[in-house]
């Protein structure tokens, strides 16, 4: 079938993808100034241990060779130590992902149901006021980088004005036994994905209600509530799905600056503290698994794209 | 998901519209919207450049206790280390425009010289170049200058590089396609039928028929190289000296004291929040002079 040939291709270009993004990842590593060994052990390090270190970290393979252990301990998911903490990144990982994965899936499901409706209210009332302050609002919102929402958001319900929520999250505790953390962190991310996927929907919307076939729904006596819910609706959502997907994917990169400001124990986070302390191995992890998140939904946007839209469904792209 | 926008002048098979720059910013300025974008891109600007010769103090001179709001004489009080923050925020503004609109220059001008090989080489040329934007395309913007920035030390170049190198490919993207819709087109082929080598060509004929999508591309590379630049600033990433004032640099050293001193976050937050506000402005407004219909702009 055309569709299963089609994701199957996409699938092995996002495979390829990821293949040279890995050998990206550590053809950076080799141009660390200086080596891991040293990165290790600080400046003062003698000699003797310095070459028991490289030894170790099998620093005097040639690069190929070390490439390839490094990407075969990546698929078995043998992540080595983190050169601060020396514990495993694969259990750093398993702590971090599932509290950034919690804030994605909530953000993400809160910011698509809000923005369909308001982008299809928006359309409904087209070049009234409410559809100028909400095309306004939204072009604001989508300029603002997210940490300065946050911080926004941190003064006014958090340190300043209000005093509603924690400002950052406690790290004596998970996160879910402390779910009011999650609120502005979420927020934050929902402010930064929602105005596109608004702004897509009205466009969309407004496409949608000019057709011909909601047109003559209406002259056929259908209430105007079910033109909308059962006809026009259902047809913008298609175009609509696939900046849902990118956006979900922008959440990848979002949740860096959101999870530093509100202390956020999440994989964003500790990218954060992976570069501050040079420490390439976790670094390395932590990124191949957001590139791999990233591609994956980006091919998700794209299967949802062709399938919602039938000329690209019969193979014409 | 820029539905972005063929270039102005689309009358299709008409000679090259040469001078169409300065219709398309007239066009841009009649709307309201680009001109309260200016204003305020002006008002953050005029702040940054000016503030540093109008600044009470040095912006390194240590007036106060640390923390401290209520200081006489001082407009908002002392920072981390007891310096007074209004100083510190007029000096503050010019590394982050510099930055900004250097990171742009590059990553734009790097996008579009790849666009226009990409787009007007009908070879293999094409393929690689596209398929190395999608490997660099396989990471948020962010997440790639944090990993060449833990590699190389952070400093300025470093930090204009890296920011750069998130710009380009989705530049390439966007202007590539721009280049191949005026490739396709008459006088093109006619300056090739006349022999014109394929540089003149491309700077001759497809570079002044691309300007609508290209200056739509530097005003949204421009407010994201802003919210990177900040951002990055913010992490304390930003590579400048530690007691450079730089409203980066001055959100990351007043968060922890955000409680009982918030103006060292707030001003610089302002100011920045503001100028990547007015940018967006500028460029939804060129979008839709470029587009001439209501057409928006997207990521």
């Amino acid at each position: 079938m055309a569709l299963g040939r089609l994701v199957g291709r996409r699938l092995a270009v996002g495979a390829v993808i990821l293949f040279v993004v890995s050998l990206l990842v550590f053809g950076a590593s080799l141009l660390l100034p200086g080596d891991a060994a040293r990165a290790v052990l600080g400046r003062s390090a003698s000699p003797d241990r310095l070459a028991v270190v490289r030894a170790q970290m099998h620093l005097d393979d040639p690069a190929p060779q070390r490439y390839l252990a490094w990407a075969s301990d990546l698929v078995t998911g043998d992540l080595g130590n983190s050169t601060v903490s020396q514990e495993p990144v694969i259990e750093l990982i398993a702590g971090r992902s599932g509290n950034s994965l919690l804030l994605m899936a909530i953000a993400a499901l809160v910011a698509t149901p809000l923005s369909l409706l308001l982008g299809s209210w928006s359309a409904l009332r087209r070049d009234q006021l409410a559809d100028h302050a909400t095309a306004l609002g939204t072009l604001v919102l989508a300029s603002l980088p997210e940490f300065v929402v946050g911080i926004a958001l941190i003064y006014v319900f958090a340190t300043g004005l209000l005093q509603w929520f924690p400002p950052v999250v406690s790290t004596t505790m998970p996160v879910l036994e402390q779910p009011s953390v999650l609120v502005l962190p979420v927020a934050t991310l929902v402010l930064a994905v929602a105005p596109y996927i608004t702004r897509m929907m009205r466009a969309t919307m407004l496409e949608v209600l000019d057709s011909d076939f909601v047109h003559q729904a209406r002259l056929n006596g259908i209430p105007e509530r079910s033109v909308l819910w059962r006809h026009a609706v259902p047809n913008a959502i298609g175009p609509v799905a696939q900046v849902i997907g990118l956006q979900l994917a922008y959440l990848a990169g979002g949740i860096v600056l959101v999870e530093f400001l509100f202390a956020y124990p999440g994989i964003g986070q500790g990218i954060v503290e992976a570069v501050n302390a040079r420490d390439i191995p976790t670094l390395q992890a932590l990124i191949m698994l957001i590139a791999a998140f990233y591609v994956l939904v980006n091919l998700l946007a794209d299967v949802v794209g062709v399938l919602t839209n039938p000329r690209l469904r019969t193979g014409v792209a | 998901m820029s539905a972005l926008v063929p270039p102005a002048g689309d009358g299709g098979v008409t000679a090259p519209v040469a001078g169409q720059t300065p219709g398309l910013l007239r066009r841009s300025l009649a709307t309201g919207r680009t001109r309260a974008g200016l204003a305020i891109t002006m008002l953050v600007v005029a702040v940054a450049v000016v503030g540093p010769f109008v600044a009470p103090g040095g912006e390194t001179a240590i007036v106060g206790p640390p923390n401290a709001s209520e200081v006489p004489g001082l407009l908002f009080g002392t920072d981390v280390t007891g310096r007074d923050v209004w100083t510190r925020f007029l000096h503050g503004g010019i590394s982050v425009l510099w930055l900004s609109a250097l990171c742009t220059l590059v990553g734009v001008g790097a996008g579009l010289l790849i666009a226009l090989l990409a787009g007007y080489s009908r070879t293999w040329v094409d393929e690689v170049l596209m398929r190395t934007t999608d490997v660099f395309l396989a990471f948020p913007a962010i997440v790639l200058a944090l990993l060449f920035l833990a590699i190389f030390q952070p400093s300025a170049w470093t930090v204009i590089l890296t920011v750069a190198l998130g710009h380009a490919p989705r530049v390439a993207r966007v202007m590539r396609s721009a280049v191949l819709d005026v490739a396709g087109r008459d006088y093109v082929r006619s300056a090739e039928s006349m022999g014109l080598r394929r540089w003149s060509i491309r700077l001759g004929d497809l570079l002044p028929n691309v300007t609508g999508p290209l200056m739509v591309e530097c005003g949204l590379r421009l407010t994201y190289s802003i919210g990177l630049v900040a951002g990055l600033g913010f992490l304390g990433l930003s590579g400048l000296a530690i007691d450079q004032a730089d409203w980066g640099l001055m959100i990351n050293e007043g968060r922890t004291a955000f409680t009982v001193q918030p103006w060292p976050v707030l001003l610089p937050v302002t100011a920045i929040g503001l100028l990547t506000v007015g940018t967006n402005l500028i460029a939804d407004g060129i979008a839709r002079a470029a587009a001439g219909t209501d057409r928006e702009v997207g990521e």
